[in-house]
């Protein structure tokens, strides 16, 4: 950022040992940062090969690591994917009312308000999903058994208890709602003030300047944002692991109101990990690795394109 | 052939703007749907349901606007519909948690429960006295960690580094870290610490290592931009009076920001203290109070209310009612750190930039 010292030709400028402290001091903590998240990849998968290539009999689940893996990867990107699907039309909504619909005073409060929704805990989310929500949701799941079953996500049995994945979904749609709000905000409000005013100029209506002027504007912005969410839902665990009800063995179905549901690998870990022993513990490192490459590559891509917009700051 | 020309009478109005609904449309429509949705609750409707009968309701609107003024404006007004119910929506979890957390956990808070731990309690009574030192401790801990790294990368990304390359790459991976799921910093940890304890290691500092990992990216971030609003001229003058750059930080850069620094480090203190997951993992749970860091289980928070519904113990309604409490507990502490990072940002960051 400072670039005001440029030293007089012909002079060296003056290196104090306190200056070479301090200098050394701050670039070892970035370098630091760089070694603890090389750290968190290399120690994962020191302690996760064991677990890889421990054989069947060895873990708990009795199975070798890769169809003991897939269920899991399964579960967790159904549960992300419809939770994303829940999320981005709410969360473009609601971006697009605080920032082009609300009155501006009032705007900011709006914002905080959602924002609240971040601060909240995720155990709370956990222990709102189980108490309040998921005995709500059990009758529109009978409904839609009884209504809709021919339809193979919702072909049933219905959960009695509503302790379903798209229950869990919805927990988990709620909880990147905050995220995915904030950024969308921001990029609608750098919408260039006078694309909407051209575009308003032409007579066209506020949709219709939204259409024309803010989205193709603000289209990578929503995309990285959702990307974001993704990320945040996929690594998601204690609102999964207390509400979902897990089927017994390993399930891959698309049924998504019934008891039967594939778990998550974060909610896998978190149930099994405090009582596991032996390799089940590497296997279960070895799981939360693949946890880590897919957020990992999810994050990766949506901060690329965030970064490829020099405009945007980066709401976060 | 004399045709007396008899003007119409010109309507300006209409000539100028067309057909339109009434201004007073839209509050009808709406007001009428609230008094119907309200009507419907009142006799003894689901509040979901009624909620969705004033949407149904709501969506005259754009009906009569086809109507009348034509399906340009019939679409705009559906949108408008559209988007505020979205945001309606949005704010229906947030209260139904509040409520929800506030009506079944503020029953439970006294004295009793803020002052004993678990140790050899069955059924009812006991409290969460244990788990609120070991989020305390934990939580501190992982601050103290956090804080400096943070805080020099920062220093180092807006002071040192110029826009190198290395700059751009610790930028980017900082924002990529934000992403880790919290569950795969606290298998770090355990991975980390295994290496020296042995298998089956639990520990609270391993605890704070997790949470730092999610902490310091935030740190870093907040930071990072606080130090970009220092201008320039501070740092010049600095110079010209032959201060040496790292009295310049020091002194003048850091207090300017300090304010927007602490608001960005109690956030991350309020992002990381609920945070479950990870403290599953490493610090474990316990029933009894344990002040060392480095030694054996330490029970938490949120670990507290999570095993609190995952084994409630029989009879399970007094275990239950104990996870709301410190849920409630929990809430809280993130409310208070979340208010307490506003107050420091709008009382003490400096004049003129608010």
């Amino acid at each position: 950022m400072t670039s005001t010292q440029a030293p007089a030709p012909g002079r060296t400028p003056v290196r104090r040992p306190g200056d070479r402290v301090f200098a050394g001091l701050s670039l070892s903590a970035g370098l630091l940062i760089l070694a603890i998240l090389a750290g968190v990849a290399i120690f994962l998968t020191v302690q996760g090969i064991p677990g890889i290539t421990a054989s069947p009999d060895e873990v708990k689940s009795g199975q070798s690591f890769l169809p003991y893996v897939w269920p899991l990867v399964f579960g967790t990107l159904l549960a992300a994917v419809i939770a994303l699907i829940i999320a981005v039309p709410v969360a473009i909504g609601v971006a697009l009312f605080i920032s082009h619909y609300s009155p501006r005073r009032i705007g900011q409060v709006l914002g905080y308000l959602v924002d609240l929704l971040a601060a909240v805990p995720s155990v709370v989310y956990g222990l709102w999903g189980i108490q309040f929500l998921a005995p709500n949701m059990a009758p529109p799941y009978a409904w839609l058994e009884n209504h809709l079953g021919f339809i193979p996500f919702f072909a049933g049995p219905a959960a009695s208890g509503g302790r379903t994945i798209l229950t869990v979904s919805i927990v988990l749609a709620v909880m990147i709602l905050p995220i995915m709000t904030a950024i969308c905000r921001e990029i609608f409000l750098q919408t260039p003030r006078l694309h909407e005013e051209a575009a308003l100029a032409l007579g066209a209506t506020r949709w219709e300047m939204a259409r024309l002027a803010i989205f193709p504007y603000a289209r990578s912005g929503i995309v990285s944002a959702a990307m974001l969410g993704l990320g945040r839902a996929l690594g998601e665990t204690l609102a999964v692991a207390m509400v979902l009800s897990v089927g017994v063995g390993s399930t891959v179905t698309a049924n998504l109101i019934s008891n039967d549901n594939p778990n998550t690998i974060a909610a896998n870990i978190a149930l099994i990990f405090p009582e596991a022993s032996g390799k089940t513990v590497n296997a279960l490192i070895a799981s939360g690795l693949v946890l880590f490459v897919i957020t990992f590559l999810v994050n990766f891509a949506a901060r690329a394109i965030v970064d490829r917009r020099k405009e945007f700051s980066g709401a976060n | 052939m004399t045709t007396t020309l008899t003007p119409r009478a010109l309507d300006v109005h209409e000539e100028l703007y067309g057909a339109q609904l009434p201004s007073w449309a839209a509050k009808a429509v709406i007001g009428s749907g609230v008094v119907v949705g309200l009507a419907l609750y009142l006799l003894g409707l689901n509040l979901v349901l009624a909620a969705l009968a004033v949407f149904v309701v709501s969506l005259a609107l754009p009906v009569w606007s086809l109507a009348v003024e034509g399906s340009r404006k019939a679409t705009d007004r559906l949108v408008t519909v559209l988007v505020t119910s979205s945001f309606v929506l949005a704010m229906f979890p947030l209260f139904s948690i509040l409520y929800t957390v506030i009506s079944k956990g503020a029953p439970v808070l006294s004295a009793e429960f803020f002052t004993y731990s678990m140790r050899n309690v069955v059924g009812e009574g006991g409290g969460i006295y244990h788990a609120t030192i070991g989020t305390l401790l934990i939580t501190g801990a992982a601050a103290v960690i956090s804080v400096p790294i943070g805080l020099f990368t920062s220093i180092y990304l807006v002071e040192y580094a110029d826009g190198n390359r290395l700059s751009r790459w610790i930028r980017f991976l900082v924002d990529v870290m934000t992403g880790i799921p919290s569950i795969v910093a606290g298998l770090f940890a355990y991975a980390l610490f295994v290496l020296f304890f042995g298998e089956g290691v639990r520990m609270g500092i391993g605890g704070s290592v997790a949470l730092s990992v999610l902490m310091i990216p935030v740190v870093v971030r907040s930071s990072e931009e606080m130090l970009k609003l220092v201008p320039n001229e501070l740092r010049e003058a600095s110079y010209a009076l032959g201060v040496p750059k790292w009295r310049t930080v020091a002194k003048v850069v850091l207090p300017t920001a300090l304010a927007g620094i602490v608001t960005g480090i109690t956030l991350a203190v309020a992002r990381v203290i609920g945070e479950t997951a990870p403290l599953l993992i490493i610090a474990g749970m316990t029933d009894s109070v344990n002040f060392n860091l480095f030694d054996g289980r330490m029970a938490t928070l949120p670990v507290f209310t999570y095993s609190s519904v995952r084994s409630p113990g029989i009879p399970p309604e007094f275990s239950i009612d104990r996870a709301w409490g410190a849920a409630l507990t929990l809430l809280i502490i993130v409310m208070l750190l979340n208010l307490i990072a506003r107050l420091v940002s709008y009382f003490f960051s400096p004049k003129g930039e608010r």
